[in-house]
């Protein structure tokens, strides 16, 4: 301290040496507070640039062309989207996609709002306990998970058909028909991701101050209509949140439906359960001579899940006024 | 290879700037693994299904000191993908690529992806089957694949199922059940009357094993024009397979119903081109060995299969896996790996040696494959297969097929299933 009135004059008394040194210092100081948040997010930017907007625009490049990935590319402009608008195992996929989609999304975010209000109770012990256990479905990976399951849907030794032989019912081709495939998939979908979103609404309820609930505790209100009341409309922006996720995840499903196919891109002899980015597989890289195509589906994938994306935001939004 | 280049170049400098700004790929790992002496430390080899070369990859390490990978993969369709993906970013192939007939002609029509052989291996031209040397030509002369094995088919069928339904046990007995076709399905169907249980494993099994008998253009005319709607070996394939649904397990090949079905017995008899003998003895398990046996097919010899060793142009050693290539496909060592896990020999003197043609399979009741298959291969008549023949026979033939089979189409409607998918596939 006895320094400090040698050695740092004050601001009004500057020694002529050191004011050259002040200024550059303070103009590093100017251009740091100016320019480091930048260098701070040019990190992930830059890693988003190369793998993230690169490859998109790299693929709308591709799907302007005839392209054979490993031959030669001609430019066609926009035929192949053309073409897609009237390819039926396009509309095909799309169809699969949307079915598999509104099977494992619904139940999937009913039974996780189900639960987080159920984790959420003030009633319930051990709540790390169930709150881990929830989660651990998500760990696993996914082609475990789709191995497992297909083994369980499977026609002749499948445990689900053993099961389902007690109450007399003939063994179920599952991967024959539309309806018994699409189940089938949205099954392994809603065991992997309920828990994840289930987590991600609690989060949002706990948030929700305690004090409401007391209110309307003295108020009369009983627990069902609290959860209806105070916990639905509390937890809307982080229910457009999941449901939005879940539609990009719906959106790209794309190894359970194959593992179940056992590793056809065909998804089923007829197709019944190829989802979009199964087809996107099937012309981008299985058949190698119409990548272009496959990179035009790609960018069809793209704008319907940005479409989806702004319809539920629209929809979420509009009944919350 | 232009594209290759930049491609490369552009991935790299990907790499390096990932490296600069988070240090991400730390490391990003040199192909060029030289050991002493200007050798490889290690050459890797692709591979699907069994080719049998467990034993000869040790054999040559201990030979050469250079250290070989084996990459199996299970299935032909998991590993095309992968290739196409090697050789469109132009990293990661094998050193040694095996190309099976199927997919040989797609990657034929980019020969420069491939290495010509002539020049780093001795001129083998003599010594394999003509027609099977010829196919490992690109249509400019270049030699893109060593010939390995060939699919000549058989029947495998088992001696136990048989005999408690009534039928003969006596791999003779059983090959003259079935002279052609038809005596095949009146066997299957005495079968079914006497157990009540199916006799062949899939109608697309008939399919491939009629196919491959017919010795003409299959799914493309000579000029690589698409006739499969109009070809007679497709309909011949197409009217055997659906006739004979009422004695199959419709259990889809590869699928889990089939690989189980094996161990379960839910069907008597499947068509087994060479290479199939390894797959069906992993399937069936220890418990199973000496019940399985090997008879002739119905309809004399057929080809379903076969594959050659290629070297792709982007291994950094061309010249050391071409003589490993060469290696794996000589005589000595085709007799090696038939024995091990079933390919057929396509090396005329592998064909003469008394090592193969004594050779009997243990896990099929003794049964003397060297002499089956050996005597059968002489009646191959090679088949041209166009660019897309692989991918107009699994996804749009086989599905449809499978479709009549599962009862989600009718006859009619499964052919007009076959003839608009075979049109979009085989596009090329």
């Amino acid at each position: 301290m006895s320094l400090s009135a040698t050695t740092a004059p004050p601001s009004n008394v500057t020694p002529p040496g050191s004011e050259p040194p002040r200024r550059r210092g303070f103009l590093l100081n100017r251009l740091d507070l100016k320019y480091s948040p930048y260098l701070y997010i040019a990190p992930f930017f830059l890693i988003f640039g190369i793998f993230g907007l690169y490859p998109m625009l790299r693929t709308a490049w591709m799907s302007l062309h005839d392209w054979d990935m490993i031959g030669d590319q001609t430019f066609i402009g926009l035929d192949n989207y053309a073409a897609l608008i009237k390819d039926d195992y396009f509309w095909n996929a799309l169809y699969n996609t949307f079915g598999i989609f509104a099977l494992s999304t619904i139940p999937q975010l009913l039974l996780a709002l189900f639960l987080a209000n159920l984790l959420n109770s003030t009633l319930l012990r051990a709540k790390t306990f169930f709150r881990l256990a929830i989660f651990i479905p998500n760990v696993v990976s996914v082609a475990a998970v789709a191995i497992v399951f297909g083994m369980l849907f499977q026609r002749e030794f499948g445990l689900i058909n053993w099961v389902l032989s007690f109450v007399g019912v003939d063994n179920i081709d599952w991967d024959g028909q539309r309806w018994s495939s699409w189940t089938a998939i949205a099954t392994m979908v809603n065991w992997r991701w309920v828990g994840y979103n289930t987590l991600i609404l609690l989060a949002g309820m706990q948030a929700i101050p305690k004090d409401l609930y007391e209110a309307a505790s003295i108020d009369g209100a009983g627990p069902w209509r609290q959860f209806w009341q105070i916990t639905v409309p509390m937890v809307r922006p982080t229910l457009i949140f999941v449901i939005i996720l879940s539609t990009i995840g719906g959106m790209q499903l794309f190894t359970e439906p194959l593992l179940f196919a056992n590793g056809s891109i065909l998804g089923g002899n007829q197709r019944e359960f190829q989802t979009l980015a199964m087809y996107m597989y099937e012309k981008g890289i299985e058949n190698l001579n119409t990548a272009g195509y496959g990179a035009a589906v790609a960018w069809a994938i793209f704008l319907i899940i940005a479409l989806m994306s702004l319809l539920n935001f629209l929809l979420v939004r509009r009944s919350a006024k | 290879m232009s594209l290759t280049t930049r491609r490369t170049r552009l991935a790299a400098g990907a790499l390096a700037a990932v490296t600069a700004v988070g240090g991400l790929a730390a490391c990003g790992s040199d192909d060029s693994n030289t050991g002493e002496g200007g050798k490889p430390a290690k050459l890797v080899v692709d591979t699907f299904g069994e080719f049998g070369y467990d034993e000869l990859v040790k054999q040559y390490e201990q030979e050469t000191g250079i250290k070989i990978e084996l990459r199996k993969t299970a299935q032909l369709g998991e590993y095309r993908p992968k290739l196409v993906r090697y050789l469109a970013t132009g990293k990661g192939a094998a050193d040694v690529t095996a190309l099976e007939e199927g997919i040989l002609n797609e990657f034929k029509a980019n020969p420069r992806n491939w290495v010509d052989l002539n020049p780093l291996v001795e001129d083998h031209s003599k010594e394999f089957l003509p027609w099977k040397w010829e196919l490992g030509k690109a249509p400019d002369g270049r030699l893109i694949g060593l010939p390995t094995d060939v699919g000549s088919l058989a029947v495998c069928y088992r001696k136990d199922l048989f005999q408690a339904a009534g039928l003969p046990t006596e791999r003779d007995q059983v090959s003259a059940l079935w002279p052609d076709w038809n005596g095949f399905h009146q066997a299957g169907k005495k079968y079914k009357d006497a157990t009540g249980k199916a006799f062949i494993d899939s109608i697309t099994a008939v399919s491939n094993g009629v196919l491959f008998q017919q010795g003409s253009d299959l799914f493309y005319d000579k000029e690589n024009n698409i006739i499969a709607d109009s070809s007679p070996a497709v309909k011949a394939a197409w009217d055997t397979a659906t006739s004979m649904s009422d004695i199959s397990a419709k259990a889809a090949t590869w699928s889990p119903e089939w690989s189980g079905g094996f161990k379960q017995g839910t069907f008597a008899a499947t068509f087994c081109p060479s290479w199939m003998l390894g797959i069906v003895a992993d399937n069936s398990g220890e418990a199973n060995k000496g019940k399985w046996d090997v008879a002739a097919v119905p309809g004399g010899g057929g080809n379903w299969g076969g594959s050659w060793l290629a070297v792709p142009e982007q291994s950094a050693h061309q010249k050391e896996a071409a003589k490993l290539a060469e290696f794996l496909t000589k005589a000595t060592s085709q007799v090696d790996a038939f024995k091990l896990k079933g390919p057929l020999p396509t090396n005329l003197e592998a064909l003469k040696d008394e090592a193969f043609l004594s050779y009997t399979n243990e896990y099929f009741s003794d049964a003397p494959t060297g002499k089956i298959f050996g005597e059968s291969v002489a009646k191959i008549e090679p088949v041209h297969l166009g660019p897309k023949h692989q991918a107009v026979k699994e996804n749009a033939l086989e599905p449809a097929l499978r479709s009549f089979e599962n009862g989600q189409a009718n006859k009619d409607k499964a052919w007009e299933q076959f003839v608009k998918d075979a049109a979009i596939q085989g596009a090329f």
